[in-house]
């Protein structure tokens, strides 16, 4: 507590030195406010009550630029930590003096502006919509033409921060062009700027189905899925949300992805990495199988059902758990023929003992289960099923009996495999309640055998038979 | 007379059984025509009954005319409508029937040619198949490229470094007395350490060089540091070369032209933004010497936008100082103009010439 007293008494006393005469002394106070700014929200809110603020704001307007990147860092160290303080710094007039800023020759000073703007902009839609206003995305759109590199990661991070909030936000950053530049620079070798390009690009095109058409037209499959392969993870990350934002909204646009091979290159991606980073690609897997079944066979003979299930079986964390699972439920839940790709792959038990697991959390029960009702609602692959006539709950219990008695009457061979498996029996100690639909499934299935079988198989016929030695009177003879 | 007389009294004692026998008369009468009366009105009473009940048939008949032939024109109006709207009922449903027939047969034509067209979709999904693979390689590729690229610049930082290391550890170098440290006597091949002492150049005290700005500044063309004053070419001819049999020219030549550098004209060699650059040079060191960094402004437009500030002297509440206003510069002029008028010049020239010849003879 003493430390952060001490530390406010200086913010008094650097106050007056950013009246100082000499510029060098102004510089490094404005410097040295940044910084304390930047440690610590308490200190921001400091120097935001001590009415540093418009200080700063007036003589950026007017100083060199030595100074304006002072000042533009001290904005920006106060704007990042909270709404509430970067809506301070929006009340005292920092936008436009911001936004004049952008406009500076030396590419030091845009970037510090920039970036400030880019802060404020991040925490909701107003702030963001008051930084449209004071006509920022313009400038912002010239700032990523630049040549220097840190300029264009933090343009592009700026304008990714501003069209996150809202549908409007994002088209007026499509309507200032942007789209045709950030596509343009995907290309480029440096890593951080590949990242703030791909999450801007993924931000505009994840409000509606325009934009991201639009985001589509500017061509950047196939191109994207070079960032699938790059070394940085955050790179990868970035460039399967933005599929995976283009592939959520209709059939259409997922089927462009699927014909430029895009579904190929995330199952690889989603093969080489570990994490949280896999999540973008397995929700991609899921919205693009979602759609029809036509894109789901896509799905499964790009391979993606076997690393799914290793996503599945071999990920800690429950969410990425829960996403694997609903991706392989709507892949399963078409027809036969997709239920049965998943199940051969021995998903189902995993899924099932998700489901009954208590260590799992809700959100991960309740994905698991619908995953393994409407795969099981189709699965005619019998080999699968059978494993769950011995642990499955009565509720999933009903589902699979379903199943095998929608089956068994029409196939021999399987009704055999089904009694020389045991699964015969096990049906019979199953106990339903007379009326039920887990009785009706019975005795279809019992229908679909000899009587003797049944009564062989069914519990207590050794003693049946017993009670009939018992009772049976030899002849005499 | 008598005759008259005795007739009257005759007649007199008559009158009153007169009287009786008419009253009588009269009243046995009445009754008879009361019963006549009677059995007269019932019989005008049936016939005026009959007569009207007649009359009143003949108009229950007439209306019944009426009414049938007016029902029967409205009726047969509302079966034409009923008529109309079951053909057009027929119709309809005729058309919706061969309607069903044709949607019927198009549908599960169109369903089993396009929607469910399985060997469309075993060659969309081969095809997707085939492009996923496609893919797969040339992501490969990408990568391999990319290691490829990554491992041949860490190699060549890496060479970088050992030269420089060698460069600045030359001295370790062996000499013919001294047997460096990589030289050992025992070893049958000299370590790779000493070939590459070998090679390098020494290491020469330098001073950390400033970074060179691309632009060219103003006073440079003066320095004759530019292409156009010292031509040179960065490589060298090689020395000592025979000279290739045939009609080839002389390489020292061929070889300057060949790595001539670019000698752009001065507007070329100046950038584009010269002039903007010398007013920021001169705006810089204007700004290094100045102490003031005000503009110095004409006192006009100084005074312009400035409100007038007076003076204390002339602002204070003791009344201005009456120095430099009132000796100097009086307040009625007029004083000073007499009001008779003036002589004219001729007069005053005449006076004083006479003045001036007066004091000349007395001197």
């Amino acid at each position: 507590m003493s430390q952060r007293q001490v530390l406010q008494g200086v913010m008094s006393l650097l106050r007056p030195l950013l009246l100082d005469v000499v510029p060098t002394i102004q510089q490094t106070a404005a410097l040295a406010l940044g910084r304390l700014a930047n440690y610590n929200d308490d200190l921001a809110e400091a120097v935001v009550k001590g009415d540093i603020l418009p200080q700063l704001v007036y003589s950026l307007a007017e100083q060199n630029r030595f100074y304006k990147k002072a000042a533009a860092f001290v904005l920006r160290a106060v704007g990042k930590h909270s709404p509430q303080l970067a809506q301070a710094i929006v009340d005292c007039g920092a936008l436009d003096t911001l936004v004049i800023c952008l406009e500076d020759f030396d590419p030091g000073v845009k970037e510090a502006a920039a970036w400030a703007l880019g802060y404020i902009a991040r925490h909701n839609a107003e702030l963001s919509q008051a930084v449209v206003d004071a006509g920022a995305v313009p400038l912002l759109v010239l700032c990523i033409q630049e040549p220097e590199v840190a300029l264009k990661r933090i343009a592009a991070s700026a304008l990714s921060d501003i069209s996150k909030h809202s549908p409007e936000l994002a088209q007026t950053v499509v309507d200032a062009g942007a789209i045709a530049h950030l596509a343009q620079m995907i290309l480029n070798p440096d890593a951080k700027l590949k990242r703030q390009i791909l999450s801007a690009l993924s931000q505009i095109a994840k409000h509606s189905v325009d934009l991201a058409e639009m985001v589509v037209e500017a061509e950047i499959f196939p191109v994207v899925l070079t960032c699938l392969k790059d070394k940085d993870e955050y790179v990868k990350k970035n460039a399967s949300t933005l599929i995976r934002e283009i592939a959520k909204h209709t059939p259409e646009l997922s089927q462009l992805i699927v014909n430029a091979g895009g579904v190929a290159a995330v199952i690889d991606c989603i093969g080489s990495c570990k994490g949280n980073i896999r999540l973008p690609g397995i929700m991609m897997l899921g919205y693009v199988a979602a759609h029809s079944e036509n894109l789901a066979m896509a799905v499964i003979i790009s391979k993606g059902v076997p690393q799914l299930s290793l996503c599945l079986s071999e990920e800690p964390e429950d969410h990425i758990k829960a996403a694997a699972a609903w991706a392989l439920g709507q892949i399963g839940r078409h027809t036969p023929e997709h239920a049965r790709a998943v199940a051969v792959t021995n998903t189902l038990p995993v899924l099932l003992s998700l489901y009954m697991s208590t260590e799992s959390s809700e959100d991960l029960q309740v994905k698991s289960k619908k995953a393994i009702k409407s795969i099981l609602q189709k699965c005619t692959y019998l080999p699968a099923l059978e494993p769950f006539l011995y642990d499955a709950p009565p509720n999933i219990l009903k589902h699979v009996v379903g199943q095998f008695s929608k089956v068994l009457p029409h196939d021999s061979k399987a009704r055999r495999l089904f009694v020389t498996s045991g699964g015969l029996k096990k049906v019979q100690e199953i106990k339903a309640e007379p009326g039920s639909l887990l009785q009706e499934y019975i005795n279809s299935i019992n229908n679909c055998y000899p009587e003797e079988i049944v009564r062989y198989y069914s519990p207590g016929y050794s003693e049946t038979l017993l009670q009939r030695v018992d009772s049976y009177q030899p002849l005499a003879n | 007379m008598r005759e008259a007389m005795a007739t009257l009294a005759r007649l007199q004692a008559r009158s009153k059984a007169v009287g009786q026998q008419y009253y009588f008369r009269n009243s046995v009468v009445d009754v008879f025509r009361k019963k006549e009366n009677d059995a007269a009105v019932k019989i005008q009473n049936w016939f005026r009954g009959c007569r009207v009940r007649a009359y009143i048939r003949h108009l229950h008949r007439a209306a019944i005319i009426v009414q049938k032939w007016w029902r029967s024109y409205l009726s047969r109006q509302h079966y034409q409508l009923v008529v109309k709207l079951a053909y057009y009922t027929m119709k309809m449903n005729l058309y919706n029937e061969m309607a069903v027939r044709i949607q019927r047969r198009w549908r599960g034509y169109k369903i089993r040619k396009y929607c469910f067209d399985y060997f469309y979709l075993k060659e969309y999904l081969r095809a997707v198949t085939e492009t996923n693979d496609a893919i797969r390689d040339a992501l490969e590729e990408f990568a391999e490229m990319k290691e490829r690229e990554e491992k041949k610049a860490a190699l060549e930082r890496e060479e970088k470094k050992r030269d420089y290391q060698a460069r600045k550890m030359h001295y370790l170098l062996s000499t013919k007395q001294i047997p460096g440290i990589y030289n050992s006597p025992f070893r049958k091949d000299p370590d790779p350490w000493e070939l590459r002492l070998q090679k390098a150049k020494p290491l020469t005290h330098q001073r950390p060089r400033v970074k060179q700005k691309h632009s060219i500044s103003l006073t440079s063309w003066l320095a004759c540091t530019s292409n156009r004053s010292f031509p040179r070419s960065e490589i060298l001819p090689p020395i000592n070369r025979k000279q290739c049999q045939g009609p080839f020219r002389d390489i020292a030549e061929v070889l300057e032209q060949r790595y001539k550098p670019l000698e752009p004209t001065l507007r070329e060699a100046e950038p584009i933004n010269e002039l903007k650059e010398a007013r920021e040079d001169l705006r810089r060191q204007e700004w290094i010497r100045n102490v003031n960094d005000n503009m110095f402004l004409p006192f006009s437009s100084y005074h312009k936008n400035e409100k007038y500030v007076p003076s204390m002297h002339s602002s204070s509440k003791y009344g201005p100082n009456s120095y430099g206003c009132q000796r100097f510069r009086d307040e009625n002029p007029k004083k000073w103009i007499c009001p008779k008028e003036k002589e004219t010049r001729s007069n005053m020239d005449h006076k004083n010439k006479g003045q001036v010849n007066t004091s000349l003879i007395f001197m």
